[in-house]
């Protein structure tokens, strides 16, 4: 990085718009929902004003959004989307079509709740339950690591070893709507990250008599099923190259993972977008009491990243996983059953500690944070476990 | 502009024929469906305009039968995505090729984009992305093959299937006698559009490539509606398919025509039958060879074969009624 940083007030949807606008996708095809709407608002100002070239297509529907989206990236298009909540569980078929046709989309996700009841505030479960949908899939605590990632999945997700969509998210409302202090990239930074030419690869286009989307039988399916798989743990490096490379151009240090205050910690939150800022602020508040513990924070959420987080947490007493997100009748948090599964069987790890909580836009206060890491010691004296529980609502 | 027809005469199908085909033979479609005949009249007639062509095909007998990986009947640019989203997915390709053009990184030419999709694929799951990719114009003909059921799963009910017929999901029982209610107005809908709409059956090639000549010089979206015949779904012998079809549009049951705004052109025979009503076949002639209407010819159901009738010919009068013929 060199030269004076660019710093601009901009809300997180902002953020995404304007990260998108350097990157002039060929094709944008989106539909409105809270609290995506910003984002494609402004990304229509761009297109209308003629500060862009992108196709902008205002489709009738999340699910022809994601559709157009497919139609767009195997023609040879740089593609992008958004949508939040009800959109993506509307778009969750195509999800599979993108990623099955290897279509390397990228999708900015507003994270909001699920109806019923209706709700518009931030919520992570629309996201996490796309887990095995074969997207890569990322998540942001603030509006500077929106305007980053927005970049950075291009990057990931057109990488020839991976060539799969990407998605990442930011909690409605908290992140989508506050107004924040973002540091900006030059257009020419953003060209030499993404490579100006699209990718190479076999298009529907008229100079090729190509099928695409054959039905595919008991004799081939599962091969490319597994070609997929190969491409999301080839994801894990290309994802950890590229932030390497983003820090160097922008001289922000980005991780797959975050750790806060972990070195000589014997307890930690384990977090992921908004709440791992209120996390690390709890860490502080706690570290004044004598306390030693420390935060870590998912960014990279798929390919979910196994080693990382057990190195981490090694020789962490009990972690206190926050999870943003609603899961029902589930042995754990989803979060968590991912970081008991990447711990099984391993020596000196965590007692893991899973805590439901902020549905709905619900705040979890730094009091309550604190009243469950209480719970959380409490747990490890009995030893070796793992429990999960719901904190911040009426009893 | 108002759409003009071109003749296409019997020559013409001859030199078509030679340009070789673009749908191949060695699909998997049955022995009898009108779907392949469909195919192979519309990609000729597409392919005789000389421009480059390609298609989006939503999930039905076609895409399915065609496609079987690794191989294919396609010798031209496919893409299928989903069932509902055809015409989202012909937006995104044809939006694509717009923005690439735009910047460089296509060469700029005139592209036919051809959708095909069946009943169940347009009547029913995929109407709301045709509408909304109608709406923003997007430049494609959207071919709608209905064979009136969901034959690809097991002959269920569509929104296309003709009132009394027997399916899977509406059986002929001992209280109701197949299907109750009349098809959606599919091509009504999409005239309401202001678009170019047509109607065309495989048992009128001549006729039906015209349509797909001049849906495709339209500059904008084209629809038509092609009567399918399907002999397993529809329950005849194999070898009568396109005679089930004429009878389709003899009885005035399926009038061949097009329309573009104000003005409604009935075509072919339906254009004869207009001008000499009394060569108008009853629907019995229609409905008796098949064994999806068998059910209503059991005396208890006679008055049902009546309702039939009238409904024919009250929306065939209002037809001729609005209509011009060539």
């Amino acid at each position: 990085m060199s030269g004076v940083r660019q710093v601009v007030g901009m809300t997180g949807d902002e953020a995404v718009a304007h990260a998108v606008k350097l990157v002039n996708p060929d094709v944008v095809a989106a539909y409105p929902i809270t609290p995506q709407t910003i984002i494609v608002e402004r990304y229509s100002d761009f297109v209308n004003n003629g500060e862009v070239d992108t196709s902008f297509i205002s489709v009738e529907s999340e699910h022809s959004a994601m559709s157009a989206c497919v139609g767009a990236s195997l023609t040879g298009a740089r593609v992008f989307t958004a949508t939040a909540s009800a959109g993506l569980a509307l778009m969750y078929e195509i999800l599979y079509v993108a990623s099955g046709m290897r279509c390397p989309i990228v999708l900015a996700v507003a994270n909001r709740a699920f109806s019923a009841p209706i709700n518009i505030h931030g919520e992570c479960t629309d996201q996490l339950v796309c887990r095995d949908a074969s997207w890569v899939s990322l998540f942001g605590e603030s509006a500077q690591e929106a305007y980053d990632e927005t970049i950075l999945s291009f990057k990931i997700a057109e990488h020839p070893d991976v060539m799969l969509p990407a998605m990442f998210g930011i909690e409605g409302f908290i992140v989508t709507h506050a107004l924040e202090r973002v540091e900006t990239l030059s257009k020419q930074q953003v060209e030499d990250f993404i490579p100006a030419s699209r990718m190479v690869r076999d298009r529907f286009c008229p100079d090729e008599n190509k099928t695409f989307g054959s039905l595919v039988l008991q004799d081939y399916y599962m091969e490319i099923k597994r070609q997929q798989e190969e491409a999301m743990q080839n994801a894990y490096k290309v994802t950890k190259d590229a932030m390497q490379e983003f820090s160097e151009m922008s001289g922000r240090k980005m991780e797959i993972i975050e750790k806060y205050q972990l070195e000589d910690a014997d307890y930690a939150f384990v977090s992921y977008g908004a709440t791992a800022g209120n996390a690390k602020a709890v860490v502080d508040r706690l570290r004044a009491k004598g306390e030693k513990v420390g935060a870590l924070k998912i960014r990279l959420f798929r390919p979910f990243p196994s080693l990382d987080i057990f190195q981490a947490l090694s020789g962490i007493k009990a972690a206190t996983i926050l999870d943003r997100s609603a899961t029902f009748g589930s042995p754990g948090t989803i979060v968590q059953t991912d970081i008991a599964s990447a711990l099984y069987g391993k020596e000196n790890v965590p007692s893991l500690h899973g805590y439901i909580n902020g549905l709905g836009g619900r705040v979890l206060t730094l009091p309550e944070i604190e009243e469950v890491y209480e719970i959380s010691k409490e747990y490890n004296n009995i030893g070796m476990t793992s429990t999960t529980d719901w904190v911040g609502y009426r009893k | 502009m108002a759409i003009v027809l071109p003749k296409v005469s019997v020559k013409d199908l001859q030199e078509w024929s030679k340009l070789g085909e673009v749908f191949t033979s060695g699909h998997r479609l049955c022995a009898g469906c009108g779907a392949g005949a469909m195919a192979r009249q519309v990609t000729l007639a597409a392919k005789a305009l000389g421009d480059p062509y390609m298609f989006v095909n939503a999930t039905g007998c076609l895409e399915v039968a065609s496609t079987v990986y690794p191989y294919t009947a396609w010798d031209a640019p496919w893409l299928h995505n989903a069932f509902e989203n055809a015409a989202a997915t012909a937006s995104g390709a044809i939006e694509a090729m717009k923005s690439m053009q735009r910047k460089g990184l296509m060469s700029e030419r005139n592209v036919n984009m051809i959708v095909f999709a069946g009943d169940g694929g347009t009547y029913d799951i995929g109407l709301q992305s045709l509408s909304g990719a109608v709406e923003r114009g997007h430049d494609f003909l959207y071919v709608c093959y209905s064979n009136g059921a969901y034959m690809n799963t097991g002959i269920q009910r569509s929104g296309g299937t003709p009132q009394g017929a027997a399916t899977t999901t509406s059986p002929p029982g001992t209280v109701i006698p197949g299907k109750i209610e009349w098809q959606k107005p599919l091509a009504e809908i999409m005239a309401a559009h202001d678009i170019p709409t047509f109607t065309a059956s495989p048992a009128y090639p001549r006729d039906l490539m015209a349509k797909v000549q001049a849906g495709l010089k339209h500059d904008g979206p084209a629809f038509m509606l092609v009567d399918s015949p399907c002999n397993l779904g529809q329950r005849y012998a194999p070898d009568i398919s396109m005679e089930i079809a004429k009878l389709a549009v003899k009885t005035c049951f399926f009038p061949l025509f097009y329309t573009y705004k104000e003005e409604w052109v009935l075509t072919g025979i339906s254009a004869r039958l207009a001008k000499n009503p009394d060569r108008k076949l009853p629907i019995e002639d229609f409905l008796k060879p098949q064994g999806r209407f068998r059910h209503l010819f059991k005396p208890e159901w006679k008055k049902k074969l009546i309702e039939i009738q009238d409904t024919v010919d009250d929306k065939w009068e209002r037809l001729v009624t609005k209509a011009t013929c060539v």
